[in-house]
């Protein structure tokens, strides 16, 4: 071992309590960090999947402009060769078709403009979680026809329930009046109230009877095996999927561009946690700052006398950092590992959040999370503790090379 | 042959807002292998001088060259490339480096010179061994008494050969008993080794000890005295 490293060990433990108290605080808040992002990015994730997997998809093929502006005859015609190119992806898991038109849906006593969709039970079943949500009634399967399922909200507002009778009224795809009447087989509940309070959805081959969709869709809905395969996935697919047979523009929409809320809530929520992580630091900082300038303080005797007998400025320079290098590594380090065990352990058994079950439900989450490990959680917070404590180091590592010998072995 | 060649030295700094004059134009001649006390009360500018000469400090006016180097051309880290490898310096407080033991604090000097390792160990024990401190080599300064502290700061300096030994009152916190002892073990490196040794001392031992004794008194040379051989 260099007598240079020797040294900055053994000047560390000169002060052992302060150098405990300062490795403590560089080591808490680098476990704060690696868990709590770790706990962000993990909510993040179960965030993403609940909600997309509840309507959106990871990602969705549609006909270009449809998107933007809901028009009926925006409609992919021949779903089913999209179809064969989507089971070539080994990555998506599932994939649905869809049909929606706005009508009018009245009850015995209301009537209210909303969306109806048109969903193939079997395959939709695999895409979304809708049948998993059903709380009053049963999920549609593959032999019914004029049967729905409808939001609880949208219920309430209705004043039906299961087995009452709805009639819909609307525009089918060639412009004609699009009706039917349909049966309410069962009501869900999603916990995210804009889409329990405006959802309805009738078997798609109703739907394409009633409005005339002559077998076109407009929205193929798919869900990844991963939330990271859905860029690689969306790319591939856009590059194969520029028109379909009848010349339409094809466009492929992942998730952030389908809930654009979603994303703006996540950013939302990480730039308020950053504001918090970068207070976290700033106060290690100058704990460091302080223990650095104390030790500094205390040695410029030491400092001087080195001086003297020929140590040159940038030695001893050097000899401080490294004490501080070795003390926030061993600060990062330790708090970085064990925030890293916490959050193993807490992926396994998830986090309980009873208290804020109804904002997570709103994001159609369990009232349990898990966080989630991963590089940049487990490198990004300690990464920035030790970069920023390092910079606070340099100051009073700085105030060395400026000593005079002289001057410095007088101060007591 | 003059090791150091000092001129009209003048040094003032300020007590709080009092401009303190230590030294008034000092001019001094130090030959080879001298044996001498800078003497004087509290506040004639021993140590300032001291200092000068060891580059540590630097004067308002004058000239100072030490082993043909004038300080008036010399850069801070070639000043400090000077102290190592032709000054040795010893305290009144010992000033041992604390996290290093007796050895790895004579060591260290060599370690900067970049001698290699075996005979940095080598020569740190042998002279160790002459300072009389045999067996204590791995015991930190906290461990030693404070004899025990200035021999190994005395081993320290001149254990790399130096040209010039400045030694700031090194007898001021010993015991007569052990600063008798320390004296005649630096004489002996003067004879043995003509390593040039400066004292600042208002101690009588050291000043019977020496065989120059140049007295100040506010900053100015009040006597020289030399004594006969």
């Amino acid at each position: 071992m260099s007598t240079d490293i020797k040294m900055a060990l053994r000047n560390l433990f000169r002060s052992p309590v302060r150098t405990m108290l300062t490795l403590s605080a560089i080591a808490f808040a680098s476990l704060i960090l690696v868990f709590m992002l770790s706990f962000q990015l993990g909510s993040y994730e179960a965030m993403v999947n609940s909600s997309v997997k509840i309507h959106t998809g990871h990602f969705q093929v549609q006909a270009k402009g449809y998107n933007e502006k809901q028009n009926m005859r925006f409609a992919i015609s021949l779903p089913n060769d999209i179809a064969e190119k989507l089971d070539k992806i080994k990555k998506i898991q599932a994939y649905t078709f869809r049909a929606n038109g706005f009508s009018l849906v009245s009850s015995k006593n209301r009537t209210r403009g909303i969306l109806v969709t048109g969903i193939d039970p079997e395959r939709e079943a695999w895409v979304s979680t809708i049948k998993t949500l059903v709380r009053k009634g049963e999920y549609l399967d593959a032999k019914d026809r004029d049967k729905a399922l409808i939001g609880s909200l949208l219920a309430k507002h209705l004043k039906v329930s299961v087995n009452d009778e709805l009639t819909i009224l609307g525009q089918g795809k060639d412009g004609s009046i699009a009706a039917g009447v349909v049966t309410i087989k069962g009501i869900f509940s999603s916990g995210i109230d804009e889409f329990d309070r405006a959802s309805i959805q009738i078997p798609l081959n109703y739907f394409n009877d009633v409005f005339y969709m002559q077998g076109s869709v407009h929205e193929i809905v798919c869900t990844a095996e991963s939330l990271y395969d859905v860029k690689k996935i969306t790319q591939e697919l856009a590059d194969d999927l520029q028109k379909d047979q009848k010349g339409r523009d094809i466009v492929v929409l992942d998730w952030k561009e389908l809930v654009p809320g979603l994303v703006q809530g996540i950013k939302l929520d990480l730039v308020s946690a950053i504001i918090f992580y970068i207070i976290l630091i700033v106060v290690v900082a100058f704990s460091i700052l302080n223990t650095f300038l104390m030790a500094i303080l205390e040695r410029t005797k030491e400092f001087g006398v080195m001086l003297a007998l020929g140590v040159k400025p940038s030695r001893l320079l050097k000899l401080v950092l490294m004490e501080s290098a070795f003390m926030t590594l061993a600060g990062v380090v330790i708090g970085g590992g064990a925030g890293a065990l916490l959050t193993l352990w807490f992926m396994t058994h998830g986090i309980n959040l009873a208290g804020a079950s109804e904002i997570l439900k709103e994001y159609g989450m369990s009232g349990v999370v898990y966080p989630k490990l991963s590089l940049i959680s487990a490198l990004a917070g300690p990464g920035a503790v030790l970069l920023i404590t390092l910079c606070a180091a340099l100051y009073p590592a700085l105030k060395v090379k400026k000593l005079v010998p002289a001057v410095a072995i007088k101060s007591a | 042959m003059n090791i150091v060649n000092a001129q009209n030295i003048k040094k003032s700094y300020f007590q709080g807002k009092m401009q303190v004059h230590a030294l008034r134009g000092m001019s001094v001649l130090v030959d080879q292998s001298e044996f001498m006390a800078l003497a004087g009360p509290s506040g004639s500018g021993k140590t300032t001088m001291l200092n000068i000469i060891g580059g540590i400090d630097s004067p308002d006016s004058g000239t100072i060259v030490v082993d043909n180097n004038d300080y008036a051309d010399m850069k801070q880290s070639q000043l400090a490339d000077l102290r190592l490898k032709k000054i040795g310096f010893v305290f009144q407080a010992y000033n041992l480096i604390p996290v290093l033991s007796a050895q790895e604090n004579v060591e260290y000097i060599m370690l900067l010179q970049g001698v290699a390792a075996s005979e940095r160990k080598e020569k740190a024990i042998a002279i160790l061994d002459d300072v009389g401190l045999e067996g204590k080599y791995n015991r930190r300064p906290s461990e030693l008494s404070g004899g025990q502290q200035q021999r190994v700061a005395v081993a320290r300096a001149i254990v790399s050969n130096p040209a010039i030994v400045l030694a700031d009152e090194p007898t001021a916190n010993l015991d007569s008993k052990t600063g008798e002892s320390l004296l005649d073990m630096m004489k002996k490196m003067n004879q043995e080794k003509n390593v040039t040794f400066i004292f600042s001392t208002h101690d009588n031992m050291v000043m019977d000890y020496a065989k120059r004794i140049v007295k100040l008194k506010d900053g100015q040379i009040e006597e020289d005295i030399v004594k006969e051989k």
